[in-house]
């Protein structure tokens, strides 16, 4: 934690300091500066809090120091099986996004044009008020709710009954379809049941690990210096890289291999060929635990409005998968993905090894695809094919971006199709949702309705009236949002926006509700290893803020559904975890009681017993599997699919007009939209503005130099930026790479709304894009 | 009056006789990591010449596996 400087010098000195630490940091994961933490506390009394850090869904254990109501200092939480101690740049200054200049303290509505400040009281009434004046002119699915991956999964719970048990509506979204969709449709399709199968400590065993498309030592900083420090200890562990471009997980990997956009799925497919031709099959392991499908190809890719799409599984035996996969020989991938025979059946030989423990991580290089489901698929089909999965060190692990994209989106179920148990689709679900809820069934929709890119574009289409968006920032975040900005803005759209800072899209509200932010509110996240994580509340809200969760419950109460939510200020976190639980009860995704998580840092589910459970279906380890030694009890036979997907192109690919890919993603210092980090001073001076890195080789050719500004352009928009050449990532040659933190050059207005038809996931990886150097 | 900050990588084992180099050398502060070989380094010098002196010193100092500049300010430019 860094004390606000005196002077100009020594605040010259304290930013030379910090800007060595945060790059320290991102070369050394993990990195700790104890002398300099414990040097600049202050001298009055501090109480060390518990926490899971705000940011990524690494879910890391904090420390949060508290001195005369203010946080004030920040550490690794040594008891966290999640970091042990360690921690991040972005979490070692987190609790300086509390106090931003510009926070949002007062209620704000727009007046004759202008955003005038009110009460809470007349805000709340407003929101009310706007939203059943919509239902009753319009219907129940005029209204939306667009929540986030950081809600709280309080939050989250309040969400999905106020919406689909109160107003009777599934126009329920959260962000995480934009960055975690794949991986769920990935788990559903393989297994029957979400979430991975493994945990951290799969990292502690594994002799290999392969990052499919993941710059781990970036996204997920302590994570990779965990298994920095397994190579270091144990001789043999390797790293391999695969990625369409080259990162600082590239340069610290045994072995980087770059591939070229939306060939991954060609690659695993090889892999998979590898494995069946040189006898590495784990022959009992699959007849025993896997059966063989195939679905649908040429299956589209969302571009058009109200895009349908439904798969239809076919059985399929053992030779017939076998058969499909000559299309996928290694030297026909190769010329497909640029990757070398050689290295191809090197990874292959990896996993084949029946010596050799693997991990196979990745996040949104695999999600954010056209194909999300399928390379989800894929991966899972390799370890599957040789038996490594649901033991330690053998696990294919999906990560996540944010902090409880498991634990609220995935877990409660904060998407159109979901219910906090199952599918709306379901009628048993919805039976259950039901009598928990003490609601009438039919008040629960059975279908779906708009997930996110369609509930943005039934906003420009005119079919939504009303939106409310909590802990997400969409005017940075959705793709294409040359068409969903406006969308907004139409004179019938009513937008409501509960958010802790300024941002693009407060611009676009008609209410802004100011929200008490992270350790200002007592809630529980859920990480990607299946940890649920609580905190108290540690600090007063700032100003009228108010919690998201009490933002819902008061605009429910006064809609007439009060009745919902018959809990007091002081109780309803409790209660709503209380209830909530009720729905996961059982040995497959049983949750710990409130009690003990309020003890521990972090409690995996399945907790059945007593126990949490750290490998799902494997009996050894996990309750719940009443068959044999490996039972995948999400689907009801207990066994895996072996999916094909074959490799299908993306939808906009490099022309002569528009040469080159472009690839969007984030860098270590912000979080996603940089809403907060840009308030982190350290953070911001790291990275004050975004970029385009380009190959060094392309940047000749075009005759642009470092730093020098460049124009991109889509079919979609125009962007100019400056020119980063070989310094934190490189592409590889024809692609070029744009963060998307920045929203004052938002590379979101360049890119395609094309999803995975099974997912609905945007790919925000893969399109098209003209470069040209600026003149002056 | 520029003041700097560098990461310094000592050689494996060397950390601590890095500090103690470190710690008798004028216009330096240092923050040794706890779990690596690395010092982070913050100059603050005079002027040029007092900058070069010191660049020289810390090009001879043994326990020094690499030294990388990371962010330099002039202070007589605020």
């Amino acid at each position: 934690m860094i004390n606000t400087p005196v002077n100009r010098r020594n605040f010259l000195k304290t930013l030379a300091k910090v800007s060595a630490m945060a790059a320290a940091a991102s070369m050394f994961p993990g990195i700790v500066f104890a002398d300099e933490q414990e040097a600049n506390l202050p001298s009055q009394p501090m109480e060390w809090k518990k926490s899971p850090c705000r940011f990524c869904g690494v879910g890391c254990g904090l420390l949060i120091g508290i001195s005369e109501g203010k946080a004030v200092a920040v550490k690794g939480d040594p008891a966290s099986p999640v970091n042990k101690g360690l921690c991040c740049v972005k979490g070692y200054h987190s609790v300086l996004a509390l106090y931003g200049k510009d926070r949002l303290t007062k209620p704000l509505v727009r007046k004759g044009g202008k955003m005038v400040e009110t009460s809470m009281e007349e805000a709340l009434d407003l929101v009310a008020r706007k939203m059943k004046e919509s239902i009753a002119q319009h219907g129940k699915d005029s209204v939306a709710l667009y929540g986030s991956g950081q809600w709280t999964i309080p939050d989250g719970y309040v969400a999905s009954k106020f919406m689909k048990g109160g107003i009777g509506t599934n126009n329920l979204e959260a962000n995480a379809r934009l960055c975690m969709a794949s991986a769920v449709t990935g788990f559903m399709t393989t297994f029957g049941m979400d979430e991975p199968m493994g945990c951290y400590e799969d990292i502690d065993h594994a002799d290999v690990f392969v990052l499919w498309g993941n710059n781990m030592a970036e996204m997920h900083p302590v994570l990779f210096s965990r298994m920095l420090d397994q190579r270091l200890k144990r001789k043999g562990v390797k790293i391999i890289d695969l990625a369409t471009r080259t990162t600082r997980s590239s340069k610290a990997a045994d072995k980087s291999m770059l591939f070229l956009p939306q060939t991954d799925l060609a690659i695993a497919n090889a892999i998979c060929y590898e494995i069946i031709h040189n006898g590495w099959v784990n022959r009992k392991f699959v007849e025993d635990h896997c059966v063989f499908r195939q679905g649908k190809t040429n299956i589209g890719y969302g571009l058009e409005d109200k895009f349908a799409f439904k798969d239809e599984p076919q059985e399929l035996s053992f030779e017939g998968f076998k058969a499909m996969l000559e299309d996928y020989r290694p030297d026909k991938v190769a010329a497909i993905s640029g990757v070398s025979v050689k290295d191809i059946k090197y990874l292959a030989s990896l996993y084949g090894n029946p010596n050799h423990k693997v991990t196979s991580f990745w996040c949104m290089g695999m999600n954010q695809h056209t194909r999300g489901t399928w390379i989800n698929n894929l991966v899972y089909n390799i370890h599957l094919l040789t038996g490594k999965i649901s033991t330690p060190g053998n696990s294919p692990f999906s990560l996540t971006g944010q902090p409880s994209a498991c634990g609220t989106v995935r877990e409660v179920g904060t998407l159109t199709h979901r219910l906090p148990y199952g599918e709306v689709t379901d009628e048993k679900a919805r039976q259950k949702a039901a009598k928990i809820w003490k609601v009438p069934v039919e008040r629960i929709p059975d279908k779906p309705t708009l997930h996110t890119v369609e509930m943005f574009r039934a906003l420009d289409r005119g079919e939504l009236k009303f939106m409310w968006i909590q802990v997400t920032n969409p005017m940075v975040t959705m793709p294409m949002l040359n068409r969903y900005r406006p969308a907004t803005q139409k004179e019938d759209a009513f937008i409501v926006v509960s958010d802790v800072y300024p941002t693009p899209t407060t611009d676009v509200a008609d209410v802004i509700l100011p929200s008490a932010m992270w350790i200002e509110r007592e809630g529980m996240f859920g990480n990607a290893e299946r940890r649920t994580q609580h905190w108290n509340q540690l600090l007063e809200p700032q100003g009228e803020a108010m919690s998201d969760t009490w933002q819902l419950i008061e605009v429910a109460r006064r809609m007439g559904y009060g009745d919902l939510f018959p809990w007091t200020k002081e109780n309803h976190i409790e209660e709503i975890w209380k209830e909530y639980s009720i729905f996961q009860e059982g040995a497959k995704h049983g949750m710990a009681p409130y009690e003990v998580l309020k003890k521990q840092p972090g409690v995996q589910w399945p907790f059945f017993e007593g126990k949490e459970t750290k490998w799902r279906y494997n009996a050894k380890y996990d309750p719940a599997v009443k068959n044999g030694s490996i039972e995948f009890y999400g689907k009801p036979d207990g066994k895996a699919w072996i999916w094909f997907r074959p490799y299908e192109p993306a939808p906009e690919v490099p022309s002569a007009e528009y040469p080159f890919w472009l690839n969007t993603g984030r860098v270590i210092e912000h979080w996603h939209s940089g809403s907060m980090t840009r308030r982190i001073k350290v953070l911001h001076q790291a990275v004050p503005h975004s970029y385009v890195e380009l190959h060094p080789d392309d940047a000749a050719a075009l005759g642009i130099r470092h730093g020098e500004k460049v124009r991109l352009s889509t079919k979609r928009g125009i962007l100019e930026l400056p020119a980063s050449i070989n310094e934190r990532g490189v592409p590889a040659r024809g692609q070029v790479f744009v963060p998307f933190f920045d929203e004052n050059m938002l590379i979101n207005n360049l890119t395609l709304d094309a999803f995975c038809p099974i997912s609905k996931q945007p790919d925000y990886k893969k399109c098209a894009v003209k470069v040209e150097k600026v003149l002056a | 009056m520029p003041v700097k900050s560098y990461l310094a990588q000592a050689f494996e084992g060397k950390k601590e006789a890095l500090v103690q180099t470190l710690s008798g050398l004028p216009s330096c502060e240092y923050y040794p990591a706890e779990n690596e070989d690395l010092v982070v380094l913050v100059t603050d010098t005079s002027d040029e010449a007092e900058e070069k002196i010191l660049q020289d010193i810390l090009n001879e100092i043994p326990e020094l596996k690499h030294l990388s500049l990371v962010s330099g300010f002039m202070s007589n430019q605020e």
